[in-house]
């Protein structure tokens, strides 16, 4: 049988991965010298598995490697060695050493072994192990020119059978090294009465000539050497051979001729046990699929997705019955009820649907123990990590996407929230500092919190910072949510110095702009002294999208409903026009740049008078516009569908969606669209000068 | 059809044992640790079991001996997956009721020709 | 639709196996052949919704069970003059490779034509033409009786990111 062990690759690294997670999870839960063994057991058996794995699947640079990791670990957990610091340190390294490794091969790379065999030698070191001396003596092959003859003498003990052996299997695997002669004793029955048929009372004796080595018979019975008696003995020539046969054939009985007794053995007895296809090859199997990627479900959701399954074929073959009957009253009474059932049916599946894509928080959560450990040993902060919510489940996209925001706000925390232990005592705080990441649902989205206990955020250092970068001016009046605000505007940074945590150039206009890539939002709360918390919210999937339907000319479109600030009539006395055709509306203290849908998407036929349309107030990349439109119509969820795949990429428009009526309705990016309008840059500094000298004039 | 019981905590290894099995003609049913092995296995019967043994929850060598004293699993091969080539996991799983061993790592070739030993 | 029903009977039929079959529409007047393989389906014209500053060929998108198609109208894209469409206008629902990937598209046309067999080597004819942007759609020329067929490069036609005919 050939099988092509590439088809488990995948499900390999993806399980090793996991494993490394979890063994650095539980790493950083050590505390050297009262550690459980519960902890080192689970990760003993993650570098167990792994080396398993990748012994099975042919890594044997990683097999390898992990052997050192095992053999300290299972000498740790057998308590012959105590943990020290230092070992987890080492077992942290080997980590992300696996880590690399396993991602080189994954990506069929060849792996760089150079960290690889630095760590090992260390491992080695401390193994006190010498120079790579082979573990297991290599096997002394026998002569294997020529045939031998031996004498096999197997007497099982009587409890053989209650080890699960079958002596006839053996014996038919003696049979496949050579030319076997058999004989059975029976000496050993006892009287039908004192007969106990779970034991085993036969013996026997084997002449094998054959040219495999002896450890080849030795293997065959190696699993009861403790259970049988085994004699095996070389007769060297056919003298020898003829000698002993002759000598076995005056004293007892062939098994074949007596094939037909009753025997104590619970499964018939035949000498020449047939071999049956396994022997046999199996065609070679066809290259697996490429799969790149795919998810484990668990079978409680696959389980209750078959269940909704169930229950719409109930309802389709209800209402099937209902079409053929006579359209009455009552039929389409029952018609409707069998459509409301449907509906429910529908909604219930694709919400199952949907979990199958859903995994819980902790696969991110789960990095986040060792970032704050590394950070804060650098920062020399003391810092407790909170992990709250780590089983609320969000789609696995959504997931690896946030992971990279939610690393840059908690490092953010770390370097400029979170005060030193000394200044803390000094401000009548815990020397420990706090950050907590908590996640949970509220209505169709997740909300991640990442808090911390710190100094909070500094608004007057933020607000100069805002008025040299000339993102605000002197004179504006900001509330400290505003200036809160700021942080998020491109290019802001309020590190004194801009350290290797946080990082210069990637600001948090970047984690603003990449969650809003994912239709989410972030925002910041903070109180000096008592500390901040940053608040980020994503929709469930990314498949499906919370959407304000609008009218513009005959034409529907969807715009995203966490961009919508708010929806307003204008106030025409409020609306300056600058430069050539540019609208603003004065909006409280905002001037809101009021872009035309329908010229934007050179639509004929809407209402131009602005005092006849209605303002969709959307915000994005920071930026506020007005999108004029003709009409508000429905809010809904809708199921987010590709233009590009059949078509091309259309500015303006993020997606397509079908609605009720079965037509595609667009979905409108708002980014794109700003772009498109060819408005540079919407709220910046001209615009409101420009805005407010028109209003003066 | 012969059924075997295949248990693993690791998802690629017991994929990799199920479908050797199964292209070879055997009836496999999975199990991810020793718990859910027993519970599977006092509902229907295996002519086989092949666990690993260092696993979450319940290890192989407790399923073993849970196994064996079990009427049904009085005479059924139980044989366990090890890593350690050392004697003292083979001899703990020998007393234990297990029947033999495959050490790690092996090719589907030689899971075959071991399982030979027990079950045809 | 009857067309479809004939349409189907002479796929069954088929033609010889040195030979493609082409299924032909009619567009002003002219007969045009496209690999009968390409085509998912035939159906009537429906209203699409407009994609916002698409090229004038692009009559917009439709929701084909569940998948967004675009629609083409052939003659603007041949830059043909357009017709008002009726409930009798066709469109021909094809599946195009184009640079590596696989597209639906629907194509409005006048009316589907006729099924005929034409062998790799006639269709492989192509005529020198002078003038006009449309030789690169053609694939070949061909006479079937006393009708002459053009055979389209499908392809070609409706990889849109190439240069547009006409710019809405």
């Amino acid at each position: 049988m050939s099988i092509d062990l590439s088809q488990f690759f995948e499900v390999f690294f993806e399980e090793s991965f996991e494993g490394l997670d979890a063994m650095e999870a539980e790493l950083l839960n050590l505390e050297p010298g009262a550690e459980d063994s519960e902890t080192i057991n689970t990760i003993f058996r993650a570098a167990h598995s792994i080396k398993g794995g990748s012994g099975t699947f042919g890594f044997t640079s990683v097999s390898d490697f992990t052997h050192v990791l095992e053999t300290l670990l299972d000498q740790i957990r057998d308590g012959q060695r105590q943990l020290t610091a230092e070992h987890v340190n080492l077992l942290l390294k080997s980590v992300d050493c696996l880590r690399a490794l396993l991602g080189a091969l994954q990506a069929e790379q060849a792996p760089d072994l150079s960290e690889a065999n630095e760590l090992r030698l260390k491992f080695e070191v401390i193994l006190g192990m010498s120079d790579g001396v082979a573990e297991e003596p290599v096997e002394s092959l026998q002569e294997s020119s020529g045939e031998s003859t031996y004498q096999i003498d197997f007497k099982p003990l009587p409890h053989l059978f209650k080890t699960g052996n079958e002596p006839l299997y053996m014996i038919s695997e003696l049979a496949e090294l050579g030319e076997l002669e058999t004989t059975a004793f029976y000496d050993g029955i006892p009287s039908i009465e004192n007969l106990s048929p779970d034991e085993c009372f036969l013996s026997w004796r084997f002449f094998l000539t054959t040219i495999k080595p002896e450890s080849a018979i030795k293997e065959i019975f190696e699993w009861v050497e403790d259970d049988a008696h085994i004699e095996i003995t070389m007769c060297g020539g056919l003298f020898g051979k003829v000698a002993s046969n002759a000598d076995v054939e005056t004293a007892n009985v062939n098994i074949e001729s007596n094939s037909g007794l009753e025997t104590p053995s619970p499964k018939p007895v035949k000498a020449e046990v047939p071999v049956n296809s396994l022997g046999k090859k199996a065609e070679p199997k066809k290259p697996s699929e490429q799969s790149s990627t795919s998810i484990r479900v668990g079978i409680d959701k696959v389980d209750s997705l078959i269940n909704m399954v169930g229950e719409l074929v109930i309802t389709q073959a209800m209402l099937s019955q209902i079409g053929e009957q006579d359209i009455t009253e009552t039929t389409i009474t029952s018609l409707q009820e069998g459509l409301a059932q449907l509906a429910h049916n529908t909604r219930d599946l694709q919400e199952n649907v949907m979990r199958i894509r859903m995994l819980p928080i902790s696969f991110v959560f789960s990095r986040f123990p060792r970032l704050v450990r590394d950070i804060s040993q650098k920062l020399n902060k003391q810092v407790e990590l909170k992990l709250l919510g780590e089983q609320t489940e969000l789609d696995k996209t959504v997931m690896e996407k946030i992971s990279d925001p939610m690393v840059h706000l908690v490092r953010n925390s770390l370097d400029h929230g979170l005060e030193t232990p000394e200044q803390r005592v000094a401000a009548g705080k815990d020397p420990v500092g706090t950050v907590t990441l908590n996640a949970f649902h509220q209505g169709g989205n997740i909300v991640i919190e990442i808090m911390d206990d710190g100094q909070g955020l500094n608004t007057e250092k933020i607000k100069e910072k805002a008025i040299a970068n000339g993102l605000v001016q002197e004179s504006d009046e900001l509330s400290a949510d505003e200036i809160n605000e700021l942080i998020f505007m491109p290019g802001f940074s309020t590190a004194d110095a801009v350290s290797d945590i946080s990082g210069r150039g990637v600001g948090m206009d970047v984690v603003r702009r990449n969650i809003q890539a994912l239709n989410g939002s972030v925002e910041v709360s903070s109180a000096p002294g008592v500390g901040s918390t940053f608040t980020i919210r994503l929709p469930l999937t990314l498949a499906i999208l919370d959407g304000q339907l609008v009218k513009v000319a005959q034409h529907t479109y969807i715009i995203p409903l966490i961009s919508i600030v708010e929806s307003l009539q204008i106030d025409i006395s409020k609306v300056s026009r600058v430069g050539k055709d540019l609208d603003v509306l004065r909006l409280r203290d905002e001037y809101i740049p009021i872009l035309r849908l329908y010229d934007i998407f050179s639509h004929q036929g809407a209402i131009e008078e602005l005092d006849k349309t209605l303002l969709v107030v959307v915000e994005s990349d920071n930026h506020k516009v007005g999108l004029l439109v003709d009409d508000l119509l429905a809010q809904q969820q809708v199921v987010i569908k590709s233009l590009e795949a059949n078509y091309q990429k259309v500015d303006g428009v993020s997606g397509a969606t079908i609605l009720g009526d079965g037509r595609v309705s667009l979905i409108i990016d708002i980014s794109g669209l700003i772009k498109l309008s060819g408005l540079k840059r919407p709220g910046s500094q001209e615009l409101l000068v420009e805005a407010k000298a028109v209003e003066v004039a | 059809m012969k059924k075997i019981l295949a248990v693993d905590d690791s998802a690629s290894m017991r994929q990799m044992v199920g479908f050797t099995l199964k292209k070879a003609g055997f009836d496999v049913t999975e199990a991810k640790d020793g718990s859910e092995a027993l519970s599977i296995a006092k509902q229907q019967g295996f002519d086989a079991v092949i666990s690993d043994v260092n696993m979450p929850v319940m290890d192989g060598i407790t399923l073993i001996r849970e196994l064996r004293s079990l009427p049904n699993y009085k005479f059924t091969p139980l044989l366990m997956l090890t890593t350690e080539s050392g004697l003292d996991k083979k001899t703990e799983g020998k007393a234990a009721g297990a029947t033999g061993w495959i050490v790690k790592p092996f090719n589907p070739e030689q899971l075959l020709a071991v399982l030979k030993k027990v079950i045809r | 639709m009857n067309e479809q029903a004939d349409l189907n009977q002479q796929l069954i039929l088929g033609g010889q196996q040195d030979e493609d079959q082409y299924l032909t529409f009619m567009m002003a007047g002219e007969e045009y052949g496209m690999d009968i393989l390409a085509v998912q389906e035939i159906r009537g014209w429906e209203d699409a919704t407009v994609i916002p500053n698409a090229p004038a060929f692009v009559k917009g998108a439709i929701n084909l069970r569940g998948t967004i198609v675009p629609i083409i109208d052939l003659r603007l894209r041949f830059g043909i003059e357009s017709v008002a469409y009726s409930p009798l206008t066709v469109v021909i629902v094809v599946s195009v490779e184009i640079k590596d990937q696989l597209k639906v598209m629907g194509l409005v046309v006048d009316a589907v034509s006729d099924v005929y067999s034409i062998s790799e080597e006639k269709a492989k004819d192509v005529p020198d033409f002078q003038d006009s942007d449309n030789a690169q759609y053609v694939h070949g020329l061909v006479n079937v009786g006393e009708k002459m067929v053009v055979l389209l490069n499908l392809a070609r036609v409706l990889d849109l990111s190439a240069n547009y005919m006409q710019h809405g």
